[in-house]
C-alpha cells in the first residue's frame, strides 16, 4: 500500500522537484515576556525568519550555525514536528504537514539520527528490538527475515552481530550512535537527517563515524541533511552548505566555494575560528549572538560584523544571488580576495567540486 | 553547538567485544538484602504451610492453658482464651500477606489506570484527576481506610478493598510522575516521528518504562498495606475476632500487658520483623534495578 | 605578589611532575606520568577520553577523591603538592594554583551573585577589605572583557550566557595572580566564535601575569595554535611530549600520527578511520598500551612497556622532545 502511494510522490519530474523546499518559512514561538515574572503576557520569539532552502534528491547539505541560530527549529520544521507559522515548507512538492499526517510514507522516507542518540533509544529494548521496530512498523521484511535483516544492518554500521542482544546502556557513545544510524537506515529512507551526529565524540570515533556516513551516502544515494557546528565535518561530508545566524540563512552554496571564499562576514568569521595547525589564533568576533527577542535594527549581524558599514544598521539584507549557485544575505559581501585559502588547493579541483555546479539552486528566483 | 559529553571510549568493529557488567551475584553483594529476603520467604512458606506446621488450631480455646508464658508446649505462650500464640502468629502471617498482596494489587492497578490517564490526557481531564488524587493524598491512608471500612463494613475481604482503595492515590501520583517523565523522552518523540500510532507508542514505549518503577513501588508498599490493615484490626474495625490477625492479637493483649506481655509482644514482633524485612527487600530491588540509579553502568 | 625571577639564564621549572600514578580500585588511571611546566609557558595535555588528561589536572589540585595517588609534583617554592597537608593545599588553591572547568555553569554556585563569589575569593585569599575587593573585582571583570562590569557583579550565574560564565570563571581563577592555571577543556562547551574569544582571553591574561598554564584539550589543532609544548597521553601514559612543532610535525609515536590524522581541517577529504578502541582500564596489555591498534607494532611491543626516550634527532639538542615507542617513526 505504501508503494502505490509513493509512486506519484517519487516519480514526479525529479529534475526540478526538490526533496525539501522551504519558501520564506517563519516560525514564531510565544514565550513569557522577559522580566515579567507573574504576568501571563507573551511575546513572539522569531526562531526562523524568512528561510529559503532547497534540497535536491541525492544532495548533501550541511546546516551550520551556533546555538540560537535556529538550526534546531529548522530541523523540526523539515521533519514536520513543528509547523511553520508563515511561509511554505514542502516535501517533494507537497506541504510537509500534509504528507506527515497522511500515511507513513514520509516517516519512512525521512529518517533522523538524533544528537542524543542514547536518549532516542528506548532503554528497555535490546538493540535488535530497536532496529526491528521500524522494520516491522513499515512492513519492510517478513517476520522470518527480520533477524537476518537486523544482522545485515548491524554489520553495515560496523557493529558485531551479537550486539543485537545487548541493551543501549551497555554500549559506548560511539556504538550507540551506530545503533541509531542502523535504526534510521532500517526503514530504507531516501533522506537521512543527522543532528550533530558526531559531536562530543573522540576524534578517532568521530573519524570512524564520518567515514561510515560518507560511505552510506555514496552507496545508497541518500539525500543527507547534516546539522553541525564543525566546518571541517561539513566540508568532509557535504557538497552544499547553509550557514545560519539568528534565524536566517546568511549564506548558501557549494561547501568548497563558500569555505574557500566566504562572502558573508559571519561565514568568514566561522571559517577563521575553526582551529588550524600552527596558524596564529584568529581575531575573534566581538560580543555574543543577540537575543532573538531584541533583534538589532538593519542587518542582524551588524552588531558583531568586523566590516560593518553605515547602511548595515538601517537596511536588512535578504538572501540574494552571489555568483554561480551561491547566495548571501549581506549588503557588502566580501570579495574573493578576502577569503582564506583552503588547506590544500588540490581539493578544489576534484571532480566532486565540479559536479556541484549542476545541482546547486538558488532559491532566489521565487518570490 | 556543544560537546555534551566527551565520555567513554567508543567502539568499533567485530573484533571488539562489548563488555558486560557481569559482576558478583546480588546475594553476595547485599548480605542484608539476602537475609531480609530469607526472612520474607520464611513468612511466605510459614503462611502457605500453616495447617501442617502449627502445633494447635489457631482458634482452639483451652481453659487449661490460659495466659501461659512461653513454654515447651506453647513456645510463644497462650492468650487469655488459652489459644496457642505460635499457631495464631503463623496463621496471622497468612492474613497479613494476603491482605498486603491483594490490597496492593488493587492499589497498583487503580493507580496505574488513574496515573496513566492523568499523565497522558492533559487539559482539564488531567486537572480533575490530579485534584482528586491530591485530595485523597491529603489524608493519611489509615484515615482513608477507616472511612472505606465505615462504608463497606468489616471482614477480611472488606479490609483488602479498603486498604487497596486507600493506596490508589499514592500509586497514581508516582505513576503520573513517571509518565510525565517518560513521555518527553527522545525515544518517544522518535517513535512519534516514525508515525507509530499513539496507542502503540503508549503500549510499547511508555508503559514498559512506567511498569517497572511501579513494580518496585509494589514491593515497598506491601509493608505499608500490612501496617494499615493491622492498625485497622488493632482499632477493632478491621477483621473480626477470632481471626488470627496480628493487629487484633496485639489489641487483645493490650489489657494484659503488665502480667502477660507475650500476648502483645509476640505478634508485634512478628509484624515488625516482616515489615523490616519487606522494606529492606524493597530497597534492595529498587537500588538494583531502578534505571535512574543504575544509569551509566 | 610573587617575586618571579625573570631573566635568569636557566630558570628552574615551575612544576615538575614525576611518576604520577593514580589508582582507582584495580584500575590504573594514570601510570607514571612525568612532565615539567616552565615558568610562563603554556602546556597542552591532549588525548582522547580515558587518556587521563583531566585526572592529571584534578590530581594536581588535590581534588581527586576515592583514588590512590602516588608520585611527586614539585611546585617551585612550595614542595610536593601531592604530600601537602590539606589545610596548606586549600590555601595554595587560588593563591598559587587555580583551575577553570569545562562547565562554568556548574562550577559557579547558583545561589550567589557572581560578584559575591569573586569578592569572597579575593577577600579570603588576599585579605582585602570589602571596598578594595569590590574595586578589584570590577577591574578584573573589565580585564576579562565583561562590559558594564559594575552591573554584572550583581548578576546570578544563570543570567549569564555560557561565554560570560566562563569569563567569570577566568576572573575568579586569576583573582589572586596564581603562578599556575589549570584549564580543563575550558571551551569545548562553547560556540565556535565564543571559543576563540575565551582561548585568547586565557592566553593573554596568563601571559600578562607571567603565569604558566596547563590546557587540557582534545583538539590537536587548537593545541598547536595556543600552546608552547604538548604532552600526548594514551590510556593513562605519556606517549610523546615536547615542543608543539616537534610533537606535531616530527612526531615519532604512531599514536600521535593517528591523533593528528583524525583532525578534520576544513577542505580535507582523505579521512582514514583508525581501527579499534582504547583498551579498558581493567584489561590493559602488559606491553605498550597502543600495541593492539598500532600499525607499526612489533612482537616486542605486546610484551614490554616502552620507556620514554629522548628524541635525539632534534637539530639543536636543547629540545626535550621524547616518546615512548619501540618502533618509532
Amino acid at each position: 500500500m505504501t508503494r502505490t502511494r509513493s509512486e506519484p510522490l517519487r516519480d514526479k519530474p525529479a529534475a526540478n522537484t526538490p526533496v525539501f523546499e522551504l519558501i520564506d518559512v517563519e516560525k514564531t514561538f510565544q514565550v513569557p515576556k522577559p522580566g515579567r515574572r507573574f504576568s501571563r503576557e507573551t511575546v513572539g520569539l522569531k526562531a526562523l525568519d524568512g528561510v529559503r532552502l532547497r534540497i535536491n534528491d541525492g544532495a548533501s547539505l550541511a546546516l551550520v550555525g551556533e546555538s540560537g541560530s535556529g538550526k534546531s527549529t529548522l530541523l523540526r520544521v523539515l521533519l514536520g514536528l513543528d509547523a511553520p507559522t508563515d511561509g511554505r515548507a514542502n516535501y517533494r512538492g507537497r506541504p510537509i504537514s500534509d504528507v506527515r499526517s497522511k500515511g507513513t510514507e514520509f516517516a519512512r522516507d525521512v529518517a533522523l539520527v538524533y544528537q542524543d542518540a542514547r536518549g532516542s533509544l528506548d532503554p528497555r529494548m535490546t538493540v535488535g528490538a530497536l532496529i526491528a521496530e521500524p522494520l516491522r512498523h513499515f512492513g519492510i521484511v517478513s517476520r522470518e527475515e527480520e533477524p537476518a535483516r537486523v544482522a545485515q544492518l548491524l554489520d553495515r554500521v560496523g557493529l558485531p552481530v551479537d550486539s543485537a542482544q545487548r541493551y543501549p546502556s551497555g554500549l559506548s557513545g560511539g556504538q550507540v550512535r551506530r545503533v541509531a544510524i542502523a535504526r534510521a537506515l532500517a526503514s530504507e529512507p531516501s533522506v537521512l537527517v543527522a543532528d550533530e551526529a558526531v559531536s562530543g565524540l573522540d576524534v578517532s570515533t568521530q573519524a570512524q563515524l564520518l567515514t561510515l556516513l560518507r560511505g552510506l551516502q555514496q552507496d545508497m544515494g541518500l539525500t543527507l541533511v547534516f546539522i553541525t557546528h564543525d566546518l571541517g565535518v561539513a566540508s568532509y561530508l557535504c557538497e552544499k552548505i547553509a550557514i545560519m545566524y539568528l534565524g536566517r540563512i546568511v549564506e548558501t552554496g557549494a561547501t568548497n566555494d563558500v569555505l574557500a571564499a566566504p562572502a558573508h562576514p559571519y561565514s568568514a568569521a566561522l571559517r577563521a575560528a575553526a582551529p588550524r595547525f600552527f596558524e596564529p589564533l584568529p581575531e575573534p568576533l566581538p560580543g555574543e549572538i543577540p537575543s532573538p527577542l531584541d533583534l538589532p535594527k538593519g542587518c542582524r549581524f551588524s552588531t558583531r560584523c568586523p566590516s560593518v558599514k553605515g547602511d548595515c544598521r538601517t537596511r536588512d539584507p535578504y538572501l540574494a544571488q552571489h555568483g554561480v549557485g551561491r547566495s548571501v544575505a549581506c549588503l557588502h559581501p566580501l570579495s574573493d580576495g578576502e577569503g582564506l585559502p583552503l588547506v590544500s588547493d588540490a581539493d578544489m579541483s576534484s571532480p566532486a567540486a565540479a559536479d556541484i555546479q549542476n545541482q546547486t539552486d538558488t532559491p532566489l528566483s521565487r518570490d | 553547538m556543544t560537546h555534551p559529553d566527551i565520555s567513554e571510549p567508543s567502539g568499533h568493529s567485530g573484533a571488539q567485544a562489548i563488555k558486560t557488567t557481569a559482576g558478583r551475584s546480588i546475594f553476595v553483594r547485599r548480605p542484608f538484602f539476602t537475609a531480609a529476603l530469607l526472612v520474607a520467604l520464611g513468612y511466605v512458606l510459614a503462611s502457605v504451610f500453616a495447617p501442617w506446621i502449627t502445633p494447635y488450631s489457631p482458634v482452639a480455646q483451652s481453659i487449661d492453658a490460659m495466659m501461659k508464658p512461653p513454654s515447651v508446649a506453647h513456645p510463644l505462650g497462650t492468650d487469655s482464651y488459652g489459644k496457642d500464640i505460635l499457631s495464631r502468629v503463623i496463621f496471622g502471617a497468612r492474613y497479613a500477606l494476603a491482605i498486603g498482596f491483594f490490597s496492593v494489587l488493587i492499589g497498583a492497578t487503580g493507580g496505574l489506570v488513574v496515573g496513566l490517564a492523568a499523565g497522558l490526557s492533559g487539559g482539564w481531564v488531567e486537572w480533575v484527576l490530579m485534584r482528586l488524587i491530591d485530595s485523597i493524598l491529603a489524608l493519611p491512608s489509615l484515615i482513608l481506610a477507616v472511612a472505606f471500612i465505615a462504608i463497606l463494613g468489616q471482614g477480611v475481604d472488606k479490609v483488602i478493598i479498603a486498604v487497596g482503595l486507600s493506596l490508589i492515590g499514592p500509586f497514581a501520583r508516582t505513576v503520573r510522575a513517571d509518565v510525565m517523565q517518560v513521555r518527553v523522552q527522545l525515544f518517544v518523540e522518535a517513535a512519534h516521528l516514525m508515525s507509530i500510532p499513539r496507542l502503540k507508542v503508549i503500549w510499547r514505549h511508555i508503559l514498559p518504562n512506567v511498569i517497572f518503577p511501579l513494580a518496585v513501588q509494589v514491593t515497598i508498599r506491601i509493608s505499608e498495606a500490612i501496617l494499615v490493615s493491622s492498625s485497622l484490626s488493632f482499632l477493632g474495625i478491621g477483621v473480626t475476632p477470632p481471626t488470627p490477625d496480628w493487629g487484633l492479637m496485639i489489641a487483645e493483649g493490650r489489657a494484659f500487658v503488665s502480667f502477660a506481655p507475650w500476648m502483645s509482644a509476640m505478634p508485634g514482633f512478628a509484624l515488625a520483623l516482616l515489615l523490616i524485612a519487606l522494606s529492606i527487600v524493597g530497597d534492595g530491588v529498587r537500588e538494583e534495578f531502578d534505571p535512574k540509579l543504575r544509569r551509566g553502568a | 605578589m610573587t617575586g618571579t625571577p625573570t631573566l635568569t639564564p636557566a630558570p628552574q621549572p615551575l612544576l615538575i611532575v614525576d611518576d604520577l600514578s593514580v589508582h582507582r580500585g584495580a584500575a590504573k588511571i594514570l601510570d607514571r606520568v612525568k612532565l615539567t611546566v616552565e615558568k610562563g609557558e603554556t602546556l597542552a595535555l591532549v588525548g582522547e577520553s580515558g587518556a587521563g588528561k583531566s585526572t592529571i589536572a584534578t590530581a594536581l589540585m588535590g581534588l581527586l577523591s576515592g583514588a590512590k595517588v602516588e608520585g611527586h609534583a614539585e611546585l617551585e617554592g612550595t614542595g610536593d603538592l601531592l604530600s601537602l597537608p590539606s589545610k596548606q593545599l586549600v590555601k595554595l588553591r587560588g593563591q598559587r594554583i587555580s583551575m577553570i572547568f569545562q562547565d562554568a555553569g556548574a562550577a559557579l554556585n547558583p545561589a550567589y551573585t557572581v560578584g559575591r563569589q569573586l569578592i569572597s575569593a579575593l577577600r579570603r585569599n588576599l585579605g582585602l577589605s570589602r571596598r578594595d575587593a569590590r574595586a578589584r573585582a570590577v577591574d578584573l571583570f573589565s580585564s576579562v572583557g565583561i562590559n558594564d562590569a559594575e552591573a554584572r557583579l550583581s548578576a546570578f550565574p544563570h543570567q549569564l550566557s555560557g561565554g560570560m560564565q566562563q569569563r567569570v570563571m577566568v576572573a575568579i581563577a586569576l583573582a589572586c595572580n596564581p603562578d599556575l592555571l589549570l584549564a580543563d577543556e575550558p571551551t569545548s562547551a562553547l560556540d565556535v566564535t565564543i571559543q576563540a574569544q575565551i582561548v585568547r582571553l586565557i592566553l593573554s591574561q596568563t601571559r600578562a601575569r607571567g603565569a604558566s598554564c596547563i590546557f587540557v584539550l582534545h583538539d590537536l589543532a587548537l593545541a598547536s595554535q595556543s600552546c608552547d609544548r604538548i604532552v600526548v597521553l594514551y590510556a593513562g601514559q605519556v606517549v610523546e611530549c615536547g615542543p608543539a612543532r616537534d610533537v606535531l610535525e616530527r612526531h615519532r609515536h604512531p599514536y600521535t600520527r593517528q591523533l593528528k590524522s583524525c583532525v578534520l581541517e576544513i577542505g580535507r577529504q582523505d579521512l582514514e578511520a583508525p581501527e579499534g578502541t582504547v583498551p579498558s582500564h581493567d584489561s590493559m596489555p602488559p606491553g605498550c598500551r597502543f600495541a593492539t591498534r598500532c600499525p607499526r607494532a612489533l612482537p616486542r611491543c605486546a610484551a614490554e612497556m616502552p620507556p620514554l626516550t629522548p628524541a635525539s634527532d632534534d637539530r639543536d639538542g636543547a629540545s626535550d622532545h621524547a616518546f615512548a615507542c619501540w618502533n618509532p617513526e
